[in-house]
């Protein structure tokens, strides 16, 4: 091995992207491979930069909700919710019980639609087709019960600022009831799946290592820094909505295994064991929810007005379904639209991890560790589009076909 | 993280005041609650002078290694407002004390020490501060853009709402390529 070493000493640079790997999201990596081995990384942002910010800055409040809705789409709830914090923080305005209640039962449905459908995205990823099918059915109930409670499959436009849009009626429940029994009966068949199936084993353990000490310190956040073991979750640390009610707990790997590695198994395990703990939480806000409006001031051109006259500013946290989003919004006090919109998606936070993650991995595991962090690359380019096809691109086709022979290759 | 005690909203506060005294201009501490049982949850905003930065970084991390989760930036007509969203106490529930440090540029010279090698995370966030606000990172381990394409003008600043932003570039689009 050492010999062949020294006759091929030069690395040679392999520029993936901008169209991903992983997902079907622009981003561009520039690797550094010495033989198989990744050897350094880089990673280029920007392709997908839509001036969203900017936008913002000149649209009142009420029209940046549903501005922020369509900065992601599977984060459909996460980023108006913490816009509409933001803006509570800054004007001090209180959400009734009951909304807080309704936010948590959105919340943990979008989380679980998110991790169902990364679950399925990471089974592509490493050739495993039947599971993709398997996990997006499960999803498609999720959808279904969305739509049933919001009157739309993914921009819901239910979160508005100081409560929600719908309330939840009794005879509502029932459905609701139906698809988390479900999902309680189909569990024990995903965990099987995912945590004791040999070939999954074999690609997702020690691959893609993110440690402790580089977690806390690249600030990354979500399932990508629970798996590392940092305990940081938006909704335990902090009261907001109704979670400080709740009996919510931080899931890390440990909670199962005893142990913690930070590698792509113990991100699967931190979403699996998530998804069970969202259905829980539903439950939980269910139950708990009292009686009461679900909106502060249900006329809009009156809190418009309240908030155009208020000076401040505030930020708004959530645990999105990949970590942390916060919004910050600051208010002149004569303008209905703010005077500074910042967002900062979960993503961002998870762009630096990845480098640990990828040196010395092999290129067939770019897809797998890349998907690995649940990328979202339209939450985290914000501002212009642009358009860059100068380079060389190992085509997703192509490395998704090396993941899947090294998923044969393994099983053999 | 240490293991030192977790300090509470107003001893945090007062830490920070022990030790650089009057150069914390301002310190606010915000709670709200949420939900029935009417949890707490407590933001710090604190104004801090620009030469202190550095050495309030330094004393946070003593204290405990924060999160960093953005920096944010204003354009306030002779300055440039930077914010940090830090939070604190993570990792016990309803613990977390977010802490937001704001800092002052003049825009005669918009510079700031950059935090990466107290919180490597910071990256990200600080390349964005460059090429959006047009703020010189001293000491930035990569000064690369981050978002902004390689052929978007130089010296245009979309955060600035001077004759340094877009304004004027985005009604004279036909010109930018010439």
């Amino acid at each position: 091995m050492t010999k062949k070493k020294e006759i091929t000493k030069t690395t040679y640079q392999l520029p993936i992207g901008p169209i991903h790997p992983a997902l079907k999201e622009p981003v561009m990596f520039e690797f550094e491979i010495d033989g198989e081995r990744i050897v350094d990384v880089d990673v280029s942002l920007g392709h997908v930069h839509r001036a969203i910010e900017w936008a913002g800055m000149r649209r009142n409040s009420i029209q940046i909700l549903y501005l922020a809705e369509r900065i992601c789409g599977i984060c459909s709830i996460s980023h108006p919710i913490a816009f509409a914090r933001a803006v509570e923080d800054a004007c001090d305005i209180e959400v009734p019980e009951r909304a807080g209640y309704l936010r948590v039962i959105q919340c943990e449905l979008e989380r679980i639609c998110s991790h169902m459908l990364w679950a399925g995205v990471a089974a592509h990823e490493i050739g495993f087709d039947s599971v993709l099918f398997l996990t997006w059915e499960m999803r498609e109930k999720v959808l279904d019960l969305t739509e049933y409670l919001t009157g739309n499959r993914i921009t819901k436009a239910i979160i508005t600022i100081g409560g929600v849009r719908r309330d939840i009626t009794k005879d509502q429940l029932p459905k609701i009831h139906e698809t988390l029994n479900y999902f309680k009966d189909n569990f024990e068949k995903l965990r099987k799946i995912f945590l004791d199936d040999k070939t999954f084993k074999l690609r997702s353990q020690d691959c893609g290592i993110l440690t402790y000490d580089d977690a806390l310190k690249l600030c990354a956040v979500g399932p990508t820094t629970r798996a590392s073991g940092v305990k940081k979750d938006v909704r335990v640390d902090q009261a907001y909505a109704a979670y400080g009610d709740l009996d919510i707990d931080y899931i890390t790997p440990d909670v199962l295994t005893g142990e913690v590695n930070g590698d792509v198994y113990d991100r699967i395990i931190v979403r699996l064991l998530e998804v069970k703990q969202s259905i829980e939480l539903i439950e939980q806000a269910i139950t708990g929810m009292p009686s009461g409006d679900i909106v502060s001031e249900p006329k809009i051109p009156k809190l418009l007005n309240h908030i155009k006259k208020t000076a401040g500013e505030g930020i708004g946290r959530h645990e999105a379904p990949r970590g942390e989003v916060i919004h910050y919004v600051k208010f002149d006090g004569e303008h209905e639209n703010p005077y500074t919109w910042k967002v900062r998606a979960s993503t961002y936070n998870n762009i630096l991890p990845w480098i640990p993650m990828l040196k010395g991995e092999q290129i067939a595991d770019i897809p797998i560790v890349a998907a690995s962090t649940d990328p979202c690359m339209s939450c985290t380019n914000r501002v212009a589009i642009v358009d860059q096809n100068k380079k060389y691109e190992l085509d997703k086709e192509q490395l998704h076909k090396l993941s899947v022979e090294k998923t044969r290759r393994l099983m053999r | 993280m240490t293991d030192k005690k977790r300090l509470t909203p107003e001893e945090l506060v007062k830490y920070f005041k022990d030790e650089f005294k009057t150069k914390i201009k301002h310190a606010e501490i915000k709670k709200r609650t949420a939900g029935s049982k009417k949890k707490e949850f407590v933001n710090i905003w604190m104004k801090i002078d620009k030469s202190i930065f550095k050495g309030v970084i330094k004393h946070l991390c003593d204290y405990q290694f924060p999160h960093l989760a953005v920096v944010s930036g204003n354009d306030l007509g002779k300055n440039i407002e930077l914010i940090y969203h830090f939070s604190v106490n993570f990792g016990t529930r309803l613990e977390e004390i977010s802490l937001n440090i704001a800092v002052e540029l003049p825009k005669s010279k918009p510079e700031i020490e950059t935090i990466c090698d107290f919180v490597p995370g910071a990256l990200i966030t600080e390349r964005e501060k460059q090429e959006m606000l047009g703020v010189k990172i001293i000491g930035i381990p990569d000064s690369r853009r981050l978002f902004l394409p390689e052929d978007f003008p130089e010296g245009v600043y979309p955060w600035r709402k001077d004759e340094k932003g877009m304004e004027k570039m985005i009604r004279n689009l036909h010109e930018v390529k010439k």
